[in-house]
């Protein structure tokens, strides 16, 4: 029970992590119909930025670190957008009128030309973070296992709940959310009544890469460790957990984030550690055969 | 950023300079931290910071003199390849291509004369071939059937552990090994395609590449059976009809009476692949032409279409889906033979996406491009072989240069399988713009 307790926090924290980048999928999937093969490796270069603004600050001297954090969070969700916005302007915007495979395949390009520019700019070597945020509470305290929940775990679910909550509010409430809904509905007709498409698909990115940002920083707090291939894993699993919970649907992707989490970690606690990738991506085989439309999602309707 | 000075076809220098300077702005804030700083593990295990403000400004003033230069010269003008290519010139592309075909083939049938004594030519041709023939194979699937696959490496690895297993475990040899290797890989792919081919197209590629994924992290943790993450090593070589190249009485050299020398297996191991890629085209090309081969490219072109006029899309996707499987298998096994050693490190997913490459960049569904493609591309590879790692970078960034200026690949102009009157090559690009919209 203790046991299964400990998994249970763990995954939770694992789970809200893939949610986050798992927005940016469904969020892009559900505008203009794409898979942003490289939203995993804005992830990763977030988690890169976050790390290396981090060490700038304490070289400059800004030691207090819940200041440090904060001007990290803003710093890496800044510059990771402007990568989101590049990488939609340079490679996705051109084929926006191309054949069926052409934006996917130029993703893949993508994909492939970040994480090399990063192991070479940056060294392929893991890059390590001493533990920033120390301490945690007890809850169990049985002689038998010790059930912990870290100020770290407290601080990723946190944030991650109050990031849903702003941005479920600016996709029901402002401007910009209406537009992006009118777009997941109907690019065309979107644009003929007024809205500016370009722009809307522009901001859907840059806020999938604050968003995959923050996860990346919550990445570097929770394992210390980041190198240039995590991106790669990290984007097939919240893809994974954005078609478990119905691609386009908001909620779905924090639903299907949380199932991924739990479904890896409970697997590599009861079952296997080595197999729990092939777990993850069972899951998305398995849920894609028997579900396709995933947990929240709307049946796709093919039209002639 | 540049629709608004698009509109107006001059020359505006305070525009361009505007412009250039926001750029340039972009560019320091993509890699102010990046490529500014850099981190290195410290003695104590600790990461310490360099600066390196040359190359930034390096990088930042790159960014400003390409978009001055872009907004400056080329204001409006919309960059198109093919009109760069003189009207001669294209004239006599047309002329020569009927040709270029068989002359491939005759210069490589002559490589293995011409550089006997050149070994690492040899090498690199035998790998150049080997991309070939899975370039030709992942074009029945993504060429022909238009099925995005990015696991097409799972049946190449599927193909070369069959090939290493059997052979070690049974004692069978190559020429036993090599179709059952491929039926293996062909049984692999329908098993997976089989609940999966209703998929979308691109949904259909993240599962093929967890697929992809999924057997390369089998073979790296199934210790007992592949060996896990050291392989297998001491495949047996292949003989030539039972002569094993060795120095051996009885051997291939002994009893033609020749000297012995290493090179004989090299020369014979090209031939072979250069023998099995021709059997992928030849098979390819006979396909396109029977009912099979034209439903594939109805259903390329339109699923809903096919489906109205009563084509089974299931059966038909599977039936590429497992043929692209079967010639990926074939490879693998000679790939298993070739090096002797495999393990895990050489199926992982960066070789799907170099072989897609060579299928994208070639122009899919043309056979002569894609051999075209993966010389140019390994050719490329080993030419830079000292910038190792800037040339996936570029690699990365050619993937999305092409698909933005000719996303029909370098050879765009396909010869259709079925004409009315008189053969006409159709370009695909118009032909498509028409049906997409």
């Amino acid at each position: 029970m203790e046991y299964f307790l400990q998994q249970l926090i763990n995954g939770v924290t694992l789970g809200a992590i893939y949610g986050l980048i798992a927005i940016g999928y469904t969020m892009v999937y559900g505008i203009i119909g794409m898979i942003n093969f490289a939203h995993g490796d804005i992830f990763m270069i977030g988690a890169f930025i976050a790390l290396i603004a981090f060490l700038a600050l304490v070289a400059i001297g800004v030691t207090a670190v819940p200041l440090a954090l904060f001007l990290v969070l803003l710093i890496a969700m800044a510059l990771t957008s402007l990568y989101g916005w590049t990488v939609e302007r340079f490679a996705y915007r051109p084929l926006r009128h191309s054949f069926r495979l052409a934006p996917l395949i130029s993703a893949i390009g993508m994909s492939i030309a970040l994480q090399n520019y990063v192991q070479i700019v940056q060294g392929a070597r893991v890059k390590p973070l001493p533990p920033l945020i120390g301490g945690g509470y007890t809850i169990i305290d049985s002689p038998v296992f010790v059930v912990q929940l870290s100020n770290v775990q407290i601080l990723v679910v946190l944030t991650t709940v109050a990031l849903m909550a702003v941005f479920s509010w600016i996709v029901a409430n402002t401007r910009l959310g209406r537009d992006m809904r009118a777009c997941e509905q109907d690019l065309k007709m979107a644009s003929l009544v007024g809205v500016n498409v370009d722009r809307t698909i522009s901001y859907t990115f840059i806020i999938g890469a604050a968003l995959a940002a923050v996860a990346g920083i919550m990445h570097l707090l929770y394992y210390g460790v980041v190198d240039f291939y995590i991106g790669f894993v990290a984007g097939v699993k919240a893809f994974t957990a954005a078609v478990l919970g119905g691609i386009g649907s908001l909620p779905g992707a924090m639903i299907g984030g949380l199932l991924i989490g739990l479904i890896e970690t409970f697997w590599s606690a009861y079952f296997s550690i080595e197999y729990k990738d092939v777990a993850a991506f069972s899951i998305l085989v398995i849920v894609l055969i028997f579900l396709p439309t995933g947990i929240l999602g709307r049946p796709e309707i093919e039209k002639v | 950023m540049a629709q608004e000075g698009n509109s107006t076809r001059q020359r505006d220098f305070a525009g361009a300079l505007k412009h250039a300077a926001l750029a340039a702005l972009i560019a320091f804030g993509l890699f102010s931290l990046l490529v500014g700083i850099r981190t290195d593990t410290g003695s104590g295990g600790a990461l310490e910071l360099t600066a390196r403000y040359e190359m930034l400004a390096a990088f930042v003033a790159v960014a400003f003199i390409g978009a001055f230069l872009r907004e400056f010269l080329f204001a409006g003008a919309t960059f198109d390849a093919a009109s760069y290519v003189p009207a001669a010139l294209r004239g006599f592309a047309a002329r020569i291509a009927p040709f270029l075909g068989p002359a491939f083939l005759i210069v490589a049938l002559a490589v293995p004369i011409i550089f006997y004594d050149n070994r690492y030519i040899l090498d690199l041709s035998i790998q150049i071939l080997t991309y070939v023939m899975l370039g030709w194979g992942l074009n029945i699937v993504v060429g022909l059937a238009g099925l995005l696959d990015l696991g097409y490496v799972a049946f190449y690895a599927v193909g070369a552990y069959s090939y290493a297993l059997l052979a070690q475990n049974f004692d069978l040899s190559f020429w036993i090994c090599l179709p059952l290797a491929g039926i293996l890989a062909a049984f692999w792919g329908i098993l997976l395609g089989f609940p999966v081919l209703r998929l979308r197209g691109d949904y259909l590629a993240i599962v093929t590449l967890a697929f992809g994924e999924i057997i390369r992290l089998v073979l790296l943790n199934w210790q007992s059976l592949t060996g896990g993450p050291n392989g297998i090593s001491s495949i047996p070589r292949p003989s030539f009809f039972g002569l094993p190249f060795n120095s051996d009485e009885g051997g291939f050299a002994h009893t033609f009476g020749l000297e012995f020398s290493p090179t004989h297996r090299v020369v014979f191991l090209y031939y072979v692949i250069l023998v099995l890629a021709l059997i992928t085209n030849a098979v390819t090309i006979r396909l396109r032409r029977l009912p099979i081969g034209r439903a594939w490219e109805a259903l390329r072109e339109d699923e809903i279409a096919c489906r109205s006029l009563g084509i089974n899309t299931t059966n038909t996707k599977l039936t590429a889906f497992a043929i692209g499987a079967m010639f990926g298998g074939f490879a693998g096994s000679f790939f298993a033979t070739r090096q002797g050693f495999i393990s895990p490190e050489s199926f992982v997913f960066q070789e799907s996406a170099l072989v897609l490459a060579i299928v994208v960049l070639g122009g899919m569904g043309s056979q002569i491009g894609v051999a075209i493609a993966a010389t140019v591309m390994l050719g490329g590879f080993e030419f830079f072989r000292e910038f190792q790692q800037y040339r996936m970078v570029v690699f990365g960034l050619a993937m999305v240069a092409i698909m933005i200026w000719r996303p029909r690949g370098l050879i765009s102009t396909r010869v259709p399988s079925v004409f009315l009157t008189k053969e006409k090559p159709v370009d695909i690009a118009l032909a498509r713009e028409e049906g997409r919209g």
